[in-house]
């Protein structure tokens, strides 16, 4: 119970504001579509960097929790997911709202997400600190096969082909090794004076999340946007509530399912949303109404969604290893303020991480109900055209990257791995391995090195390395985690 | 599925790996290379499979670049090209920042180019952007931007 004594952190004026203004930031970004829940954390990360360690992460808590609920507005009033996350948002969401009851799947859509938040929160409460005692066991062997994994499960699950997620993985933990090398000090891979300080992660991830999505908006050349958006008429807050509460089978699966899916690294909101709904179809009685603007469907789907954050924490903070792409990303939020996840994160930084899980626990209902009052004026947001968002993400992106180290060695970074990360996306890579890679390379190369001095000590690196029972089964994750989306892979081709 | 596009971009991949393989096995204090090695063995071993995957034909991800976007994509990275790479430095980050947005917005805006209302339009826009950018870097967080030649 030792989060309760940092409750008071988060109700500081300025961690408030930070909360406030994240939540509606945050829902506004996540209403407009091409703006995902990674991208809009990773250009929030400069700003953070101005900040201290635990109101950047309040700042990066509550824009990761209502992007996500965000992407429910464009899902709903215009038929165009967010985020990937609300694609199942759509089916039933919008054609709810096609039939006058805008306003009612809104509110449902926040008030479920409200309640799969909540509890993904409380999981995310309990949990860690268990997984955190059980990781103090761990040496830098383990830490080694810990970082392998967190790439390993990132590349296999994250991405539909399994060789290309795991070779976007070794590109970024190839990227990290670039610099001056930190046991002996030596050049490596520098080809140019921009790289002497290696590749910093946040004009990385800025570069990799961003830059594609402009040159991807750049690539659809002039087009009209505008979307036909439907009004949204009044709906009474009451009989929603009621209708969330009634629905219980909807709210149940949707809610657990999301958990699950945030606790397996790498595989993120994206699939949380999806699983949901068809669990959640499965189960109701009244199975034939989905897809025609039936309440379950959106109940099921959000709940999953915003459920799914939490858990997705937990082997982030625990073991250094993802359970998204934006937690990933958070992952490089954590690390430019000097906080390492995993065994000792409890014990050296309870002042910043409980106020920070804290927080995710107020942005839910702030993200509910700012959500429900913004959802209308979000929903105008969202039909920004692309000529301006894609001008305004480019320039972000160069002065969020510039300001980090004040370097336009930086920007080049930034600029030409975004280029690099649009080609490879259109070649059927993706950016969460590379990123993975690029964040837990140093952890692994820190680690192996270690392990192979003590190797060297002791019975040598193989014994070292590939022995004892954590060690194994480690190995055998990260095998299984890459045969099942191998297996995945070639029966999906075969169904095809 | 476009068979070539893929067979280069997996060509070059492997190359770039396997040139990296030769860096980390042939520089020296052997000792700040094992890390690279053991990556970029992993690095090479996987672009080799993914070249001969596409050299089969057997690629199933990824659509490739199309003619058409990338002739919709040209003019705003080459507008983004100048901007980082020469402008921000050169011209100052405010100014090259004004210029690039304005332009990128003119060349993609849909909006019909022969109404001044359009044309206005943009300049509010653009407006509103840098004094957004000037007031939460130069004002909020005191980040002290390359001037260029505005100094």
């Amino acid at each position: 119970m030792e989060f309760i004594y940092y409750f008071g952190e988060v109700f500081t004026p300025v961690s408030m504001l930070l909360l406030i203004g994240g939540t509606i930031g945050g829902l506004i970004l996540g209403a407009t579509p091409g703006l995902s829940p990674t991208m809009a954390v990773a250009l929030l990360i400069p700003f953070t960097f101005h900040l201290t360690a635990v109101h950047g992460l309040i700042l990066l808590g509550a824009a990761y929790t209502s992007t996500v609920a965000g992407g429910a507005v464009s899902a709903i009033l215009l038929k165009i997911p967010g985020a990937p996350a609300n694609i199942a948002t759509t089916l039933d969401g919008h054609t709810m709202a096609q039939k006058g009851d805008g306003a009612k799947a809104l509110q449902l859509s926040f008030i479920s997400s409200l309640i799969g938040g909540v509890f993904g929160v409380i999981l995310l409460i309990f949990l860690t600190p268990v997984l955190a005692q059980w990781a103090l066991a761990f040496g830098p062997s383990h830490l080694f096969w810990l970082a392998i994994l967190g790439v390993t499960v990132i590349g296999s699950l994250d991405s539909n082909s399994v060789v290309k997620g795991l070779l976007s993985g070794c590109i970024g933990m190839w990227l990290a090794t670039i610099g001056f090398d930190d046991m002996l000090g030596v050049k490596r891979f520098v080809f140019h004076p921009s790289l002497g300080g290696g590749v910093n992660i946040i004009p990385a991830l800025i570069g990799l999340f961003a830059i594609p999505q402009v040159i991807t908006m750049f690539a659809k050349g002039r087009f009209d946007t505008s979307v036909e958006q439907i009004k949204v008429k009044k709906h009474p807050i009451g009989a929603a509530i009621k209708e969330v509460l009634s629905r219980k089978i909807a709210l149940v699966v949707g809610t657990i399912t999301g958990s699950i899916i945030g606790l397996i690294p790498g595989v993120g909101g994206q699939i949380a949303g999806l699983v949901a709904y068809d669990q959640a179809r499965k189960f109701s009685p009244e199975r034939t109404k989905f897809g025609t603007g039936h309440s379950e469907g959106i109940i099921a789907a959000e709940a999953a969604n915003n459920a799914m954050v939490g858990p997705s924490l937990v082997p982030l903070l625990t073991l250094s290893i993802p359970g998204s792409p934006t937690a990933a990303v958070l992952l490089g939020g954590l690390l430019i303020h000097g906080i390492f996840p995993g065994t000792d994160l409890f014990e050296n930084h309870p002042d910043v991480v409980w106020p920070f899980i804290n927080s995710m626990l107020i942005g839910q209902v702030l993200m509910c109900i700012f959500g429900i009052y913004i959802a209308s004026f979000a929903a105008r947001v969202s039909q920004v055209p692309q000529s301006v968002m894609a001008a305004t993400v480019l320039g972000l992106a160069v002065f969020g990257s510039y300001a980090v180290q004040q370097s336009m060695g930086d920007v080049y970074v930034m600029a030409v791995l975004g280029c690099m990360m649009y080609f490879l996306e259109r070649f059927g890579f993706t950016a969460a391995p590379l990123v993975l890679g690029l964040i837990l390379g140093p952890i692994a190369e820190s680690n192996f090195v270690q392990g192979s001095m003590i190797a060297n000590a002791q019975n040598g690196a193989f014994t070292y390395f590939f022995t004892g029972g954590l060690n194994m089964l480690l190995i055998a994750v990260a095998v299984v985690s890459i045969a099942y989306s191998a297996w995945s892979e070639l029966s999906t081709r075969e169904d095809a | 599925m476009n068979y070539l596009q893929h067979r280069i971009s997996s060509g070059v991949i492997a190359v770039i790996a396997i040139w990296v393989c030769w860096i980390s096995y042939t520089q020296k204090p052997a000792e700040a290379f094992l890390f690279p090695r053991v990556i970029a063995t992993i690095f090479m071993t996987l672009a080799i499979c993914t070249f001969i995957k596409a050299l089969l034909g057997r690629t199933k991800t990824g659509n490739g670049l199309s003619l058409q976007a990338a002739k919709n994509m040209a003019p705003g990275i080459v507008i983004a090209v100048i901007y980082i790479f020469w402008a921000a430095k050169a011209l100052g980050f405010y100014v090259s920042g004004t210029i690039a947005f304005f332009m990128l917005l003119s060349f993609y805006d849909p909006a019909s180019n022969n109404e001044p209302k359009t044309w206005i339009k943009r300049v509010i826009i653009t407006v509103g952007f840098i004094t957004i950018m000037y007031a939460l870097f130069a004002l909020v967080l005191q980040v002290y931007t390359p001037r260029g030649m505005f100094i």
